[in-house]
């Protein structure tokens, strides 16, 4: 099921286009890249489905229906700029931006207190934000983004400023998220954890989509038939004209080699005229890092 | 709704718990108070030495006139070549009448260690003048034969200065003279519009850094997400403004605790023995305090609302404080002639400046002001409010459309062009 749509969005500022044509489709309960280079416009694509601007033409769907401004309440966002008001006090604040989200002062305050033990942080809530470290502030960000139990998450750039413990707190944060139902969109250039997290993705160029679709099929798509396997033995020189041996490294006991498949077989064909001459020990089909696809997509155009 | 109650709740109370504010409110009408009557108190403490001052007079004429007060004491001596060695130790100094002061007038010297005191010199300048005078009216008399009486009879005439005082009336609509004082009108009216002058630029100023600060805190990128642009300006407009009124309301209690305190500490038979000032409290009374009051909330409001939405559009247009500059500049321009005209004003409150500049609403919050204690008619008031109030809807629509526009922008400093360009944006 399509929990978010936006179709045919158009958005022009002064003397450029943002977005031009954009439509996107996201599944319940997946975690949906959005990528792109710097000023490609996923920040105003983001800004749209949040209502925070309007797009010139093109609808947001959200959840079935056209997306009105009640379903602000429904969306948690984590912008990638991101600042408090210095001087209020944690908790205060805490509580406040989750009260504009729609939560009562009561339900507010027990819901923070709540996400302020599981992150084990129950101590800061009478600190002023500018006492708190930047990772510090990150958290607290991230708990005024879920607190009110959204369907929909945007998260821009969401383990930016975060040691490596407390990236991988966060990223089991939004894998529970995607357990629980919620809908996850996440914009960020660090394409190892799109690897692992996301399911889909659409790469945003120059105001234009460019690359959509699941993030395995993508993969799939640019691979370059590449194959990485390690026999046993101090060489490897098959010679076959169904792939050429791109390298070959040994290290006294066993050879790593890659080889590129020159035609179109199955893996099974052209592994057994490898194990009749060699022993493998391991093998494996490499596929393009999105990291990659990316930089090709983005550098064709 | 909602949120705007929680946005302005938040903008008012983080103001108003700041110990900074309650310092400032508390302290300012102390500050002010003191600021009159120290002065008034120091003046009163004399010194309680008795000053001794040795008179030679050779001419044996204005000895007599010199009378010794509970500072100063006179004293005869004959002339004495030692006795200036005695200054600063047995007498505070000498003073020495060597002629007849009709004929030579520099013919007197005093002589000290320390620097003569002010009220010393005057008073005996005014006795030896005085002395002088009669000598010289007596002989004049004598020559031409005029009954000495005659001239002190002219004399005590032509000294007694505001022999007429004319005595301000006006006429009401109902047909009866009231009894009004243009001094306490002029005092009313320019006090107004000096407090008003500030608080609106004061008020107005604070909002404008908030704007900033939420921008480049870049809170504001959170907050628009849940919160609509419109809201979250006038949600600070509003608890920035409450703030302002409440220190005015603050400083209203304080003040008119103080003038009953004054009322009941001193019974007013005994305020001949005041100064002036206080004599003048009793026209202040009269004064129909509760409608100038109720004017100035409500062109404060009004003013405050225009000045602040300008100002949170500047805010929002730029990243920093600094760059507000070029922007504020012409609006406080437009200020200070607002405050030029309404001091102009006092001198003609009915005059055609002081008119058209109560009408316009960028300045007639303050213009006004000067203008309402002179008891101008209902109907001016009534259009200048109306005036005021309908541009207020224009101007919060277009500073809130360029507001939405510029808290998300970044990087270059907008021109007033781009500014208006912004606003055809969806």
């Amino acid at each position: 099921m399509i929990y978010l749509e936006t179709k045919n969005v158009i958005k022009q500022y002064s003397g450029h286009k943002a977005l031009d044509d954009v439509s996107i489709q996201v599944p319940q309960g997946c975690i949906y890249g959005l990528l792109g280079p710097n000023g490609a416009g996923k920040t105003t694509l983001i800004r749209i489905i949040n209502r925070i601007t309007a797009p010139d033409s093109g609808e947001v769907y959200i959840d079935g229906h056209l997306s009105k401004s009640s379903d602000i309440y429904n969306i948690g966002y984590l912008p990638e700029e991101r600042g408090f008001y210095k001087k209020m006090k944690v908790g205060e604040q805490a509580v406040f931006l989750a009260q504009l989200k729609g939560l009562s002062k009561k339900d507010a305050q027990k819901e923070i207190s709540r996400w302020f033990e599981k992150f084990d942080i129950t101590s800061w809530k009478d600190k002023k934000i500018e006492e708190l470290s930047k990772g510090m502030q990150q958290k607290i960000q991230f708990i005024t983004t879920v607190v009110h139990n959204p369907d929909l998450l945007i998260l821009d750039e969401p383990f930016s400023g975060f040691d490596p413990v407390n990236a991988e707190l966060i990223k089991k944060e939004i894998l529970e998220l995607k357990r629980n139902g919620k809908t996850i969109i996440l914009s960020t250039h660090n394409m190892e954890s799109v690897e692992a997290l996301c399911d889909e993705i659409t790469l945003i160029n120059k105001s234009h989509a460019v690359l959509q679709g699941n993030v395995r099929e993508i993969r799939e798509k640019y691979k370059q038939n590449i194959l990485n396997l390690v026999v046993k033995g101090t060489s490897f020189d098959l010679a076959e004209d169904i792939f050429l041996i791109q390298s070959n490294v040994n290290d006294g006991f066993v050879t790593e080699v890659r080889l590129k498949k020159e035609k179109e077989i199955e893996n099974s064909v052209l592994l057994k005229k490898i194990t009749d001459n060699y022993e493998i020990l391991s093998f494996k089909e490499e596929l393009p890092s999105m990291n990659e696809i990316f930089i090709q997509t983005v550098t064709q155009l | 709704m909602r949120n705007l109650n929680l946005i302005i709740q938040r903008e008012y109370l983080s103001r108003i718990k700041k110990k900074s504010f309650i310092l400032l409110t508390l302290l300012t009408p102390i500050l002010f108070i003191l600021l009159f009557a120290v002065p008034v108190f120091l003046s009163g403490i004399k010194d309680s030495e008795v000053k001794r001052i040795v008179v030679i007079d050779e001419t044996g004429k204005y000895i007599p006139h010199l009378k010794s007060s509970e500072y100063y004491l006179f004293e005869p001596v004959a002339n004495d070549e030692g006795i200036k060695t005695k200054i600063g130790k047995e007498f505070f100094g000498i003073l020495q009448i060597t002629e007849d002061l009709s004929i030579y007038p520099k013919a007197v010297t005093f002589l000290s260690e320390k620097q003569a005191p002010m009220d010393l010199l005057n008073y005996l300048d005014r006795t030896f003048s005085e002395v002088v005078m009669e000598d010289k009216l007596e002989g004049l008399a004598a020559a031409d034969g005029i009954d000495m009486n005659t001239i002190n009879n002219i004399r005590k005439v032509v000294n007694t200065s505001n022999l007429v005082s004319v005595t301000t009336l006006r006429l009401d609509t109902s047909g009866t003279e009231k009894e009004s004082s243009t001094a306490v009108a002029a005092g009313l009216g320019g006090t107004f519009t000096l407090l008003m002058y500030m608080f609106i630029l004061m008020y107005g100023a604070m909002v404008m850094n908030g704007v900033v600060e939420e921008k480049s805190n870049r809170i504001v990128e959170v907050m628009i997400s849940s919160v609509k642009p419109f809201d979250l300006m006038m949600g600070k407009i509003i608890g920035i403004g409450l703030t302002g009124l409440t220190q005015l309301f603050v400083w209203l209690v304080m003040v008119s605790g103080i003038f009953i305190v004054i009322g009941i500490f001193s019974p007013t038979n005994d305020l001949s023995g005041l100064p002036n000032i206080l004599q003048q409290l009793g026209s202040i009374v009269s004064v129909n305090w509760i409608e100038i009051l109720i004017y100035f909330f409500l062109f404060f409001i009004g003013g405050y609302l225009i000045y602040a939405s300008l100002f949170a559009m500047f805010g929002a247009a730029v990243d920093s404080a600094q760059d507000t500059q070029q922007f504020v500049m012409p609006v406080t321009l437009i200020f200070i002639f607002a405050l030029y005209a309404g001091m102009y004003s006092l001198q003609n409150p009915d005059g055609p400046l002081a008119f058209w500049c109560s009408m316009i609403p960028l300045t007639s919050p303050i213009v006004m002001m000067v203008r309402i204690p002179f008891e101008i008619p209902l109907w001016e008031k009534l259009l200048s409010l109306g005036i005021l109030y309908i541009t207020i809807y224009f101007v919060v629509r277009f500073a809130a459309k360029i507001y939405r526009i510029g808290i998300l922008m970044y990087g270059k400093k907008p021109s007033i062009k781009e500014l208006i360009k912004w606003f055809s944006y969806k």
